[in-house]
């Protein structure tokens, strides 16, 4: 690791012109994910900027029932806040499915946003791998690839997005707010990640300078049933193999409302548009949902070794679905 | 004014670790697992893994537990630390937690002890504190203390890694001082 400067800023003004004044600079938020590829070599910054001190430690409920969450609030205590465990279950479920005590408590929503694939080509610099550096290859396509994407890779790169809590944030209809050189703008957290294509080495639609100042989960999927499945190689502390975040909701034995993402099968949290549409306005009921969690992974391009994944996911997304619709009125 | 660039590669910054202030001057490189092992010869946190993988390394950064080797020491100026050598506080007698290890025989080797009992004693306040685990039921209130039973306890110290497999004696010793 080479010697790093360090700027600590009091406000997401001064850290913005820290990264502006800093060539080579990166921001540092909860660190589990930099501090790692920093002893890896994957990051080489000259320079760390640390959002540990900004004000954007807090979650406030908004007017319109929206709750605003702080980029640097740790993954823990978002999962244990009363507000999201009551109405916005999901995603506390994510949250807990992911890494140990330990990570979640140092974690931000920020930084889990932002962290990196765990592809072990990635990781490894004496492999190739277009996310690291564009244009050397990528030594998983044809290597070891079982934990690697079914939906939306391209020929340059097979890597997933590791994170739950985005997977959640996707199915509830979240945004990402951001702060930059240009001013503040929101995302949908569903469209914040970017599938890989010719460039993979860009994980998301942030732009440079840019950071993530926090996430709003929105009044429209608040109360409504919602839950976080995940499988994994062992019963905790693993990434997931294949996740499912559900919202439901479901009126007079209909589908009123409902929103689908996985996890573990793509560059980044994989909505299930082509899903939610067959649903919209369908009836309830354990056959409608096989139908048309089928039509989404259809679209599924298993590689050698990870065409399990396709009907892990479909399981888990139609445990899912059947446990958060409302048993049918006795006839 | 603290946005003002520091174009050297240290900083000074205190610490109070088991309860005595320590000033420091740096490298922004160094991590905590280091500094408390290297600078400051607390040698009881253990570096296992050095990812934040195996939970050998867990300190206590203002009561809450933490993989100290992936916290740059420059990060946590003015933080308050509790290592495995500060569990017992000032006194002579051990840690209740210490003395539940011994008497269940909690380990073989012993590397991965320090972590073990500085995560349970994190993991016991967040229970007390009323945060919940991936095994908490959704029908659990949120709000008051998560009883704990052992598939609470094995849920909640999956970070901690044992390689010599001792973790049904380490569920028993937390067991005894819940």
């Amino acid at each position: 690791m080479d010697a790093l400067g360090y700027v600590r800023p009091g406000s997401v003004q001064e850290a913005v012109e820290a990264y502006a004044a800093h060539p080579g600079a990166r921001y540092l938020a909860g660190g589990t994910n930099l501090v790692d590829l920093l002893k890896l070599g994957v990051e080489k910054p000259t320079t760390l900027i640390d959002l540990g001190r900004l004000p954007l430690d807090g979650t406030e409920e908004l007017p319109d029932g929206s709750l605003r969450v702080g980029a640097t609030v740790r993954n823990s205590d978002l999962a244990a806040d009363p507000r999201v465990r009551t109405r916005w279950p999901a995603l506390s479920q994510a949250l807990l499915a992911g890494a140990s005590a330990q990570l979640r408590n140092a974690a931000t929503t920020g930084g889990n946003l932002l962290q990196r694939t765990r592809c072990p080509y990635f990781q490894d610099l004496d492999k190739p791998c277009n996310k690291r550096e564009p244009g050397s290859g990528c030594g998983a396509r044809d290597g070891v690839h079982r934990d690697h994407a079914v939906l939306g890779h391209s020929a340059q790169c097979i890597a997933t997005n590791p994170s739950d809590m985005a997977v959640a944030l996707a199915a509830l209809d979240a945004q990402v707010e951001l702060y930059g050189p240009d001013g503040p703008r929101r995302l949908p957290a569903a469209e914040f990640h970017r599938l890989p294509g010719e460039h993979p080495e860009r994980d998301t639609w942030i732009r440079p300078g840019e950071l993530i100042t926090g996430i709003v989960l929105p009044a429209a999927t608040a109360g409504l049933p919602s839950a976080y499945r995940k499988a994994r190689d062992r019963a905790s502390y693993a990434f997931a193999l294949a996740s499912v975040a559900v919202v439901l909701r479901v009126g007079d034995g209909v589908v009123a409302q409902v929103g689908i993402a996985y996890g573990g099968l793509a560059h980044r949290p994989w909505r299930a548009r082509h899903t939610e549409l067959a649903l919209q306005g369908a009836a309830a009921t354990p056959a409608a949902f096989e139908g048309a969690v089928a039509l989404e992974l259809a679209h599924a391009e298993p590689l050698r070794d990870n065409a399990y994944k396709v009907s892990l996911a479909r399981n888990l997304a139609l445990d899912v679905l059947n446990r958060l619709a409302p048993a049918p009125a006795p006839a | 004014m603290t946005s003002e660039p520091r174009p050297g590669h240290h900083s000074e910054i205190t610490l109070r670790v088991n309860g005595k202030p320590h000033t420091l001057r740096v490298d922004h490189r160094r991590v905590l697992l280091d500094l408390l092992r290297e600078d400051l010869d607390l040698t009881g946190s253990k570096k296992g893994c050095d990812h934040g993988q195996c939970g050998a390394c867990t300190v206590l950064v203002d009561g809450r537990r933490l993989n100290s080797c992936l916290l740059l020491a420059v990060t946590l100026d003015g933080s308050e630390i509790t290592t495995v050598e500060g569990l017992g506080g000032d006194g002579e007698e051990p840690h209740p937690l210490q003395r539940a290890f011994l008497d269940r025989d909690a380990f073989q080797c012993g590397y991965c002890t320090p972590g073990q009992l500085c995560s349970a004693v994190g993991m016991l306040a967040e229970a007390a504190a009323g945060h919940p685990s991936h095994v908490t039921g959704p029908e659990t209130p949120a709000g008051p203390p998560v009883p704990l039973d052992r598939t609470e306890i094995r849920e909640r110290m999956s970070g901690n890694l044992c390689r010599c497999g001792a973790y049904p004696r380490i569920v028993d010793a937390i067991e005894d001082v819940i």
